[in-house]
């Protein structure tokens, strides 16, 4: 049967992000469909009723949320090539705690620097750069979080390499000065296409917060 | 080899009820150790440094953190009774955003409902009671959310009914009024041994939470 997937996203989300590496890993031909988050489409609201989010993967008509899952159902039927959680049960809990980590510290921290100014931006980037370096503590000398082959940390934590410019601009701060590891890991991840290919411009990015900012009013 | 299964737990959190029932489900035999979580453990400290949280699971001597990476865990491990996932890779996906839901929404919801009063409390309410509707009609007709018997998302929300009773006491409603079909659900959990002994009495979270909000100095 033809493989149907389609993956309503929006460009500069990380969370989308993810997704796009884990189908382009895996080689599956999907179409991207863009959404204007300020008017959502039917199809958004029908597909994701619940949280009206994206991104959603729609696979042959049935809409599968939340990135974490879209990555984990990804591997799972895409099985034969490419594997993003290991087999061991142990080694995929350990995967699965620090993707959980991302999401629930390194988005929120990274959010705090572009949104925050003065004395809670500088508890909000002493914060967030002491997540980096405990998240490069758990890389030590691999080359990937995956071991030797890009995996689901990798895969979850990557897409925030897109905006570090944008947080680093806004926090007017170095990453790569407290973090020359995750740095190197991160450069290592744009090598391949499938991250190169999925992530936004670092630029175009920036400017997308700057008119964030405008439009929320932050300075 | 022989299995050491150890539980660090503290007995209201209806996270650590998830890792009893899911521990009980399988017939694992384990060791339940309680934290004070005024003050925490060594040992604790020792086996979840990022988050200093309970439940955490050791198995032999290895730490799993996270309530929901813990019922996969066991489930992953202990694959060869009582399965707690479905197979199939979309009822997994949706197994997983629901009891991604009910972290993301019905823990905070509940938690409003008994930490705040007034206007506040009556948003918290409305909130939580549509969020139960949801859910409830994810259930239909099933007997459990896992079908015809318990499964992941059965294990990831049913620890909140202990909870219900304290809700209604401090929200001054019933919940069985509003969502008669999911009461009728944790009642038939209830009935299941594994259930049964993995949850606290509802008077003593009641109490326990009346204690809470002398200590936060809420009325």
């Amino acid at each position: 049967m033809a493989e149907e997937v389609v993956l309503l996203d929006f460009w500069p989300s990380m969370f989308g992000m993810r997704s796009r590496i884990a189908l382009a890993e895996k080689g599956i031909k999907y179409e991207y469909k863009e959404e204007d988050l300020w008017n959502k489409s039917a199809l958004l609201l029908q597909m994701n009723p619940v949280h009206k989010k994206i991104p959603v993967l729609i696979h042959n008509g049935k809409p599968v949320c939340e990135s974490l899952i879209q990555v984990q159902y990804i591997d799972e039927v895409w099985h034969d090539k490419a594997p993003l959680l290991p087999s061991d049960p142990y080694q995929k809990a350990t995967a699965r705690f620090w993707a959980d980590y991302v999401d629930k510290k390194i988005y929120d921290l990274g959010n705090r620097v572009w949104k925050t100014k003065g004395e809670e931006q500088a508890t909000a980037k002493k914060e967030f750069i002491e997540s980096l370096k405990l998240i490069e503590k758990e890389l030590g000398d691999k080359p990937y979080f995956g071991g030797e082959s890009l995996g689901y940390v990798d895969v979850a934590f990557i897409p925030f390499y897109s905006w570090f410019y944008a947080y680093e601009k806004c926090g007017n701060f170095n990453i790569e000065a407290e973090c020359p590891k995750l740095i190197a890991w991160a450069k290592r991840c744009m090598q391949k296409e499938s991250v190169a290919k999925s992530l936004a411009d670092q630029q175009k990015v920036y400017d997308f917060v700057l008119q964030m900012k405008k439009h929320f009013g932050i300075e």
